[in-house]
């Protein structure tokens, strides 16, 4: 693993968090960093299920496969700044791993476009 | 650094790009989005805010404005470990403010024109051009509607000569196919010189 593997890449500011569904906690942690694009996937190792809150807990379940940010919030029916806070919850605990989007459109990666390129033309 | 436990590499996890799909109310965007991906669309919302400083704001106060806004979006798998998405983004003129966000770290966009009306993506263009994002427009020819060229489109919305301006129906995969491909051809050909640069 390179040594940034592991982390998010960071960048935005604090979240507001104006929903119940998280506990009204304003420290400013949990999905900071997280893009609706950001794709997660749950951890390889064991979980323990009895520890995690029923939201982190169906979110995880939607993660056996990689998946986005935009598409669980799509999926549980929340919205987007809630589903980047209760993942960032998930990435801090270790439970699922996060993979920052690809370069911005100024300094698009020559293989990721070439592979859109190659996969658009296979559609 | 480690990673608090995770056993799981997040470099072997698919890489996202995102293609945002712009233009006016009823254009055809969902109905483009949904013919070239491999889902069918999905919704959700956005809360976007604006820090809004005034011209004449002199008293220094910053605002915020925050509007929740509806998105829909797909996805299409590409080769090597990337994904990409295409969001339809709501094209109301009042929003446009709000974009910044959803354009921060987007490959590109295409721009809906809805030959019943070109004007309404006027807004979206005005947009992506101020914000230096690439785009191409995608001219949904509806039926009964008047015939464009794509020669006649490009002089009404007044794009420049290099944009990509790709006739078609939003309903066929072939034109969302067509569009896209132009749309990332555009991007890598802008990209070039800063290579060799
Ligand atoms: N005849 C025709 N109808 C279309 C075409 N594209 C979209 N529509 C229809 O126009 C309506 C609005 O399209 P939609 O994609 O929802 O527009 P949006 O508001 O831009 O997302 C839908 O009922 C579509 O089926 C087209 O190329 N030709
Ligand atoms: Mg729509």
């Amino acid at each position: 693993m390179t040594p940034a593997a592991g982390r998010l890449d960071g960048g935005a500011g604090p979240l507001v968090r104006p929903y119940t569904m998280t506990g009204g906690r304003t420290r400013p942690a949990s999905g900071t960093g997280l893009d609706m694009i950001t794709i997660v996937v749950a951890a390889r190792r064991r979980v323990d299920w009895s520890r995690l809150q029923p939201e982190h807990a169906r979110i995880l379940r939607r993660c056996r496969t990689p998946v986005s940010v935009a598409e669980l919030s799509a999926q549980l029916d929340i919205p987007i700044t809630v589903a980047k806070v209760l993942v960032g919850d998930l990435v801090a605990a270790g439970d699922v791993a996060a993979r920052a989007p690809a370069p911005a459109a100024d300094h698009p990666e020559a293989h990721v476009l070439q592979a859109v390129l190659d996969g658009i033309r296979r559609l | 650094m480690a990673s608090d436990g995770c056993d799981t590499d997040p470099g072997d996890l698919p890489v996202a790009v995102k293609i945002l799909v712009a233009g006016g109310f009823g254009a055809g965007k969902t109905t483009l989005v949904g013919s070239v991906s491999e889902i069918a669309p999905l919704s959700t919302e956005e809360v976007m805010t604006e820090a809004g400083m005034g011209v004449d704001d002199t008293d220094g106060v910053e605002q915020k404005t925050t509007t929740t806004v509806a998105l829909d979006f797909g996805r299409i798998t590409m080769s090597g470990s990337v994904v990409l998405y295409l969001f339809g983004t709501p094209g109301q003129g009042r929003f446009w403010f709000m974009w910044d966000e959803l354009a921060a770290g987007a490959l590109g966009a295409v721009v809906v024109a809805d030959t019943r009306r070109l004007e309404t993506c006027f807004p979206a263009v005005d947009f992506f051009e101020r914000r230096g994002v690439p785009f191409a427009v995608a001219v949904n020819q509806f039926d009964g509607a008047h015939r464009y060229t794509a020669e006649e489109v490009r002089e009404a919305v007044d794009v420049e000569a290099h944009v990509p301006v790709v006739l078609g129906d939003a309903r066929l995969r072939e034109s969302g196919k067509e569009v896209l491909l132009s749309l990332v051809e555009h991007v890598i050909r802008r990209r070039s010189p800063a290579l060799s640069g």
